[in-house]
């Protein structure tokens, strides 16, 4: 039984190997045979588009996050953390357990909103990158674009089930710790791991008969200025933020974790012998290490996922339907705000809000320009759906 | 398909496998039992000091960060296996696009592999023997092993012809 269809041969584009089976097909940069590789709603148009979605919409729930939710919390916890020290200080032991639960159901408020942002945009990755595997996955059309819409579906109700986990909390499940938002983040994380499997199994299918090159037409061989700069400019911000991480392991983690531990200790001193202001020293001194490891950490992993954003973002260039002057425009936004955000969430414990609010307007220029690269994949579909020798 | 391009794909997906199941199995089986350790040390230390057992507070704040220190490389591990995979699958599909030859290409490919393994590895050292060189060194070693490759990427990527 075939496992996939004989790929359509654009014209100029392949030829025909001895055996009259399919050779790689390395489309040039010709409007015909970027065509051919992005057939009307198949499986690698929908990750395109579902992926770029996926990650302005995670990005856009991070921005919403960091300006209304995050520094509130952070607050709350702190007058938690008081509220725990003040009942040290009172001998009230049932005092400390009380505030030891609202600062968990804190903790679960944020994790749960950051992990909703995560597994969005991580989600989003992945549809651009299984978008460009599909050269190589041996599964009929169909297969395909069911499991694309398979991990399209699961990558939209991870998040939302996850988001919903602190809200619905355990409310009419039949489990006595698993609530319905969590059943519906784990079904939908079933749905990716199938669709995954899938996608797999059509490479296993691939490199296991070694008849053809590639499945279907390879992505277009494209040398933009925009291509080049989105892979250099994408490697240098993984780079960076390598670097980074290196440094905040080397010179800043132990002493950190050092920080941690004594300060808690002062507080609980201090607490024990009724110096309530010493105690609220220390949590003060606690909030502020705690938001140093935070900038620290995001700082790193958003400037290495924007890397890794830009690299993915310059093998849809093609599919770009802009000119190449606003092409130019998206991709000089994207890397400043890639570059940006970082930067100011590192600098948020210098100049404070002002900082913070600098770091979101970067945040924003990055889902600007998704948003712009997404209608020029859009106008390019549109093109492309309207009739032969419109795609130009 | 060139060796660097295979080379990148396949240690990445195989990497990315490894770091899965590595992250499944501690999820599985030791995450739980690590946070719960983790917060009831520390609620444990705010109860004994408002008892005033003050000894026992504090060896409970020590016992929360010895648990914080294994519970924060462990989770850095798993996160770096998969990320470093994840990166090195992307470069796998753009790594033709590097403008050097085919065997500095390779070469390229297989120090970016060599150091996703042996950095995150480093780290899951230290987390076995709390403070010793030889674990801090070979995460060092890893990381600089990745930092020239991905360098060496950035130029051949910055000098391809327009």
């Amino acid at each position: 039984m075939a496992v996939w269809e004989p790929p359509p041969i654009p014209p100029g584009g392949g030829q025909r190997g001895s055996a009259g089976s399919a050779v790689r097909i390395a489309p040039k940069d010709t409007p015909a045979n970027i065509a051919a590789t992005f057939p009307a709603m198949g499986a690698r148009r929908l990750l395109v588009f579902g992926g770029i979605a996926l990650i302005a919409g995670g990005m856009l729930f991070g921005d919403i996050f960091a300006v209304f939710v995050l520094h509130q919390n952070g607050g709350q916890t702190g007058e938690a953390l008081l509220a725990a020290s003040r009942a040290v200080a009172a001998q009230h032991p049932s005092g400390v357990k009380d505030a030891f639960g609202q600062i968990g159901s804190l903790l679960e408020d944020r994790g749960t909103k950051i992990d909703a942002h995560v597994h969005m945009t991580d989600a989003g990755y992945l549809a651009l990158l299984l978008a460009l595997i599909q050269p190589y996955v041996a599964l009929s059309a169909g297969r395909k674009k069911f499991l694309a819409k398979l991990f399209l579906i699961g990558g939209v109700l991870l998040p939302l089930g996850i988001f919903l986990i602190h809200y619905v909390g355990v409310a009419y499940s039949p489990f006595s710790v698993i609530g319905w938002a969590s059943i519906l983040a784990d079904s939908a994380g079933a749905l990716l791991i199938i669709a995954l499997i899938g996608e797999l199994w059509g490479l296993w299918n691939h490199f296991r008969s070694m008849r053809v090159g590639a499945v279907e037409a390879e992505l277009p061989e494209d040398r933009s200025w925009e291509r080049r700069i989105l892979l250099a400019g994408g490697t240098l911000l993984v780079l960076l933020g390598f670097l980074h991480g290196a440094w905040y392991a080397g010179t800043m983690l132990y002493e950190h974790e050092a920080m941690e531990t004594r300060i808690l200790n002062t507080m609980l001193d201090g607490a024990s012998a009724n110096n309530l202001t010493a105690a609220g020293r220390s949590v003060a001194d606690y909030g502020a290490l705690q938001a140093e490891k935070a900038v620290n950490i995001a700082a790193h992993s958003h400037i290495i996922e924007f890397g890794l954003l830009a690299i993915l973002l310059s093998f849809v260039q093609p599919y770009v339907f802009l000119d190449a002057e606003w092409k130019r425009r998206w991709v000089t936004l994207l890397l400043a705000g890639s570059i940006i955000l970082p930067v100011f969430v590192l600098l948020e414990l210098k100049l404070g809000l002002v900082s913070g609010g600098i770091a979101d307007i970067g945040g924003l220029m990055v889902i600007v320009a998704l948003i712009g690269m997404l209608v020029g994949v859009l106008r390019y579909s549109g093109r492309l759906d309207a009739g032969p020798g419109a795609s130009a | 398909m060139s060796a660097a391009s295979k080379l990148l794909i396949f240690g990445g997906i195989a990497l990315a496998v490894f770091g899965m199941l590595y992250g499944l199995h501690y999820a599985l089986f030791v995450e739980h039992q690590t946070l719960d350790r983790m917060g009831g040390s520390l609620a444990t230390a705010f109860t004994n000091a408002a008892d005033r057992h003050m000894s026992e507070a504090h060896t409970a704040i020590a016992a929360y960060g010895a648990t914080r220190y294994d519970y924060v490389r462990q989770v850095d591990v798993h996160s770096h296996w998969i990320g470093l995979a994840m990166l090195m699958i992307v470069l796998g599909v753009a790594i033709d696009h590097v403008a050097f030859g085919d065997r500095i290409r390779f070469w390229i490919a297989l120090t970016l592999l060599v150091g996703s393994l042996v950095f995150p590895l480093g780290v899951l050292l230290q987390s076995e023997s709390h403070g010793a060189a030889f674990a801090s060194a070979t995460a060092i070693v890893g990381a600089a092993i990745v930092t020239v490759a991905l360098a060496a990427v950035v130029v051949g990527f910055a000098r391809q012809s327009g």
